[in-house]
């Protein structure tokens, strides 16, 4: 028994997810590359219901097209003194770009050799409620230790961006 | 129909890990960096959630260890972006140029 993703979806996700990347690595303007990462973040989300993982496309979509995204704007609009600030000339980098073709090829080498090993996509999936047993039981130790991540993250992140008088 | 393996989730993640890699070497604004780093970061989850669909479904490791890994690069973007707005209040400017005062 096999299941198989739809091509199709697949291929517009892909796009839409690539296209988002390139036009938040060449636009000029630093709000529109937020809004580009939004978009990302959504066809990704896709990506994850074409592999019946409900909970985390949600989840996805919460966080980063959520939270992650306009704290960025937040960011962005409160480090602006004037509004052309946010245009800014395109950054290359000839190192940048050799580093990345360079890990792409390497990438590119090792799918091509070993990608066709599974080929097959199993046809039992489990659902949202069998995930949350999984973590509440088998992963409980690493849940607590991410909340307290998440505590440390945000006491840190108030302490860092206190006013100082000086 | 067309039917799509684990290998083209492979490299679509792999494509938005090199556009990531690209961007946070290449780019010059703070925020845009911490942009190209949660790029990287969603492409490894990508990568991850597709594996376990792939070979593992019931065990779904992939996907508790991508919400492991959502937390983490949470948590980052969270602190990564409070310590821009802590050097912006300091020197006016989140140009990773003007961030030189390491420098020999």
């Amino acid at each position: 028994m096999t299941e198989t993703v739809n091509g199709v979806v697949f291929a517009i996700l892909a796009f839409a997810s690539i296209g988002g990347a390139i036009g938040m690595l060449t636009t000029r303007n630093v709000m529109h590359a937020a809004f580009w990462l939004l978009e990302v973040m959504v066809a990704i989300g896709g990506l994850f219901l074409l592999l019946s993982a409900e909970y985390l496309a949600v989840v996805h979509v919460l966080v980063y097209a959520g939270a992650v995204s306009v704290m960025m704007l937040f960011v962005i609009m409160l480090s602006l003194r004037r509004r052309e600030d946010a245009v800014r000339p395109v950054d290359v980098s000839i190192g940048g770009a050799v580093l990345a073709i360079l890990f792409g090829s390497i990438v590119y080498i090792a799918i091509a050799q070993y990608g066709d090993r599974v080929a097959e996509m199993p046809a039992e999936a489990p659902d949202t409620a069998a995930l949350g047993e999984l973590l509440f039981t088998r992963w409980a130790l690493p849940f607590e230790v991410a909340s307290l991540v998440l505590l440390v993250a945000v006491v840190g992140a108030v302490w860092w961006s206190r006013e100082v008088d000086r | 129909m067309i039917e799509v393996g684990p290998a083209a989730f492979m490299g679509l993640a792999a494509v938005l890990f090199t556009l990531g890699l690209y961007g946070a070497v290449a780019r010059k604004s703070a925020v845009m960096v911490l942009m190209s780093l949660e790029l990287m970061a969603v492409s490894v989850n990508l990568n991850v959630v597709a594996l376990s669909r792939f070979v593992t479904p019931t065990e779904m490791t992939g996907q508790v260890f991508a919400i492991f890994t959502m937390v983490v690069s949470a948590a980052e973007i969270g602190l990564g972006l409070a310590l821009v707005l802590a050097i912006y209040r300091q020197t006016r400017s989140i140009e990773l140029t003007t961030m030189d005062s390491l420098k020999g």
